[in-house]
């Protein structure tokens, strides 16, 4: 197994101890809270991204061939969900993360964050993280 | 009337989905301003047509294409006296309200609109009342002027008097907002309009499902609404045109139907409503829109409008008693939408936290981004009621909400 899925496997195990939405959100909620995110002064429009109804900021640099990804919302579950995402795909080298199968999305639940649907941004931080690495091939 | 508890028990038994659960807890469904839910008498005519009736319509002489023509007609009909239209041909199917304005913006501005020209809109407008008329404005070298809106959500009646100068060719309006549910002053906006020989446009997509409208009494030139949103399919609107705006403006499509004669030198278009009606329509959905209009008739507007503003006064009173709380559009004329935040919470994680709990609610901005700057707001949450929709699912969705700013605070 890669790096990345196991550290996929170790946040599928964490939400298995969930019975329902509260734990599980709050989680999310928490990991939002204490994600460290950006300085407000970081918050440049350039590094939107598109799609999500709430802000987020996704800004990328690479160093050393590792990819390090920094970012921000100003929504409490989607700054959650970027800080699990980054878990899994942060300090990773450019090859790893676009090979990443994204499988926890589905398995803890939060699949109905990657539909189409406008409101969620998830899919369009994805492509975003992807493309940045992307460039760094 | 019969007792109003009794009668929303068997209102809400003619909706399927509003016994449906969502995350297993029971559907609460305050969206209705995005679109409203279909009662089985809507769903059973759809289904009914593709059973039993369904053929292509206007052109055949078999007996399957005539059925379908004489339910089609006979829904125009309808429409024609559910909106008090003085003839049942200036009633023309489109896809939603969105291609009814657009179909005007186009087809209007391509006649009458010249660079230099005003086009007046407000602050409170869907951007299906914005963009058409912006493309149209660009195309044509017209300037576009916007009302604005007073803090409450109310226009600036002043200042759209200040802007009805000899340079409009039309005012483009809603006549309630969609995000806020302020219902504009439409039968006055048009009476100062008409003063000056202006036709105006009126975007009733928000209205149509929350009282009685008679476009002849209201002397709009131009009303568009969406079946969607008045309990019936997707994929149907309505463009109301006075006969003689529709028999001057251009066709906006071309195809079968809005022609009488082809010939590559020349084409001669047809006759009213046909003209602006190309290919094949949505059959089935303007024959089952008579059916969502028949149920709104039997159940009555008179209730409608009591259930609504009990829902909306019972709301906006608990609402008001959360800390935090601000609703926008407290004009005193609203329909059944509020919408809101709480403070230092972001709409987007209430939003997902009531999901979680079975709430459905709209965040976000509600696809009126220039009303939301004007208000100083990112999003906010809409509940948006309709008269199935009960006090407790409101005291529900109060314990629920409390709960969700528990957590994200």
């Amino acid at each position: 197994m890669n790096f990345t899925a196991a550290i996929q496997e170790e946040i599928i195990s964490e939400f298995e101890l969930f019975d329902d939405w509260m734990d599980k959100y709050s989680y999310i909620i928490d990991l939002g809270k204490e994600f460290g995110g950006m300085l407000d002064r970081e918050k440049k429009d350039h590094l939107l991204v598109k799609g999500c109804q709430s802000k987020v900021w996704l800004k990328s640099d690479f160093n050393a061939g590792i990819m390090n990804f920094k970012a921000d919302s100003d929504a409490m579950i989607t700054k959650g969900i970027v800080a699990l995402l980054l878990k899994v795909l942060n300090q990773k080298a450019p090859r790893e993360i676009l090979d990443a199968d994204l499988f926890f999305i589905e398995k803890i639940g939060l699949k109905a964050h990657l539909s189409m649907n406008r409101s969620n941004g998830l899919m369009a931080m994805i492509q975003r993280i992807k493309s940045d690495a992307e460039k760094h091939l | 009337m019969p007792d109003l508890l009794t009668h929303i028990d068997a209102i809400r038994e003619d909706f399927p989905i509003l016994s449906k659960t969502i995350n297993k807890y029971p559907l609460v469904y305050f969206d209705n301003a995005a679109s409203t839910q279909k009662p089985k008498v809507v769903i059973d005519t759809l289904s009914e047509y593709y059973k039993n009736s369904y053929s292509n319509i206007h052109r055949g002489v078999h007996h399957l294409s005539q059925i379908g023509t004489d339910l089609y007609e006979a829904s125009r009909k309808k429409i024609q006296s559910f909106i008090g239209a003085k003839h049942a041909h200036e009633v023309v199917f489109t896809s939603g309200t969105t291609e009814a304005i657009n179909l005007v913006a186009q087809s209007f501005c391509k006649k009458y609109v010249q660079k230099g020209d005003h086009i007046i809109i407000t602050e409170l407008e869907h951007h299906s009342n914005i963009v058409p008329w912006q493309m149209a404005a660009e195309h044509y070298g017209a300037i576009i002027k916007v009302v604005p809106i007073k803090p409450d959500g109310s226009l600036h009646l002043d200042v759209f008097k200040s802007l009805l100068t000899n340079k409009v060719k039309i005012v483009a309006l809603n006549h309630i907002s969609n995000t806020l549910g302020v219902v504009n002053p439409i039968k006055e906006i048009i009476d100062l309009s008409h003063q000056k020989n202006i036709p105006v446009l009126i975007d009733g997509a928000q209205a149509v499902a929350h009282g009685s409208v008679d476009v002849q009494d209201l002397d709009a030139d131009f009303y568009c609404f969406s079946a969607h949103k008045l309990f019936g399919p997707t994929g149907v609107g309505v463009l109301y045109g006075k006969e003689k705006y529709l028999n001057a403006i251009p066709p906006y499509k071309g195809g079968g139907d809005m022609i009488k004669t082809v010939k590559f030198e020349q084409t001669t278009y047809n006759d009213l409503p046909f003209k602006f009606e190309a290919g094949t329509p949505n059959i089935a959905g303007v024959i089952a829109f008579k059916s969502a209009i028949e149920y709104v008739e039997n159940i009555g507007f008179a209730f409608i409008q009591k259930q609504e503003d009990l829902l909306l006064n019972y709301a906006t009173t608990a609402l008001e008693n959360i800390e935090g709380l601000t609703i926008y559009g407290t004009a005193k004329q609203k329909a059944s939408v509020i919408s809101f935040t709480v403070k230092g919470i972001h709409p987007y994680d209430l939003g997902t936290l009531l999901d979680q709990q079975g709430f459905a609610l709209r965040t976000g901005k509600h696809c009126t981004e220039p009303l939301l700057d004007a208000l100083g707001v990112d999003s906010t949450l809409r509940a948006s009621f309709s008269f199935y929709n009960t006090i407790d699912e409101i005291d529900r969705f109060v314990t629920a909400l409390n709960k969700c700013i528990t957590i994200l605070a």
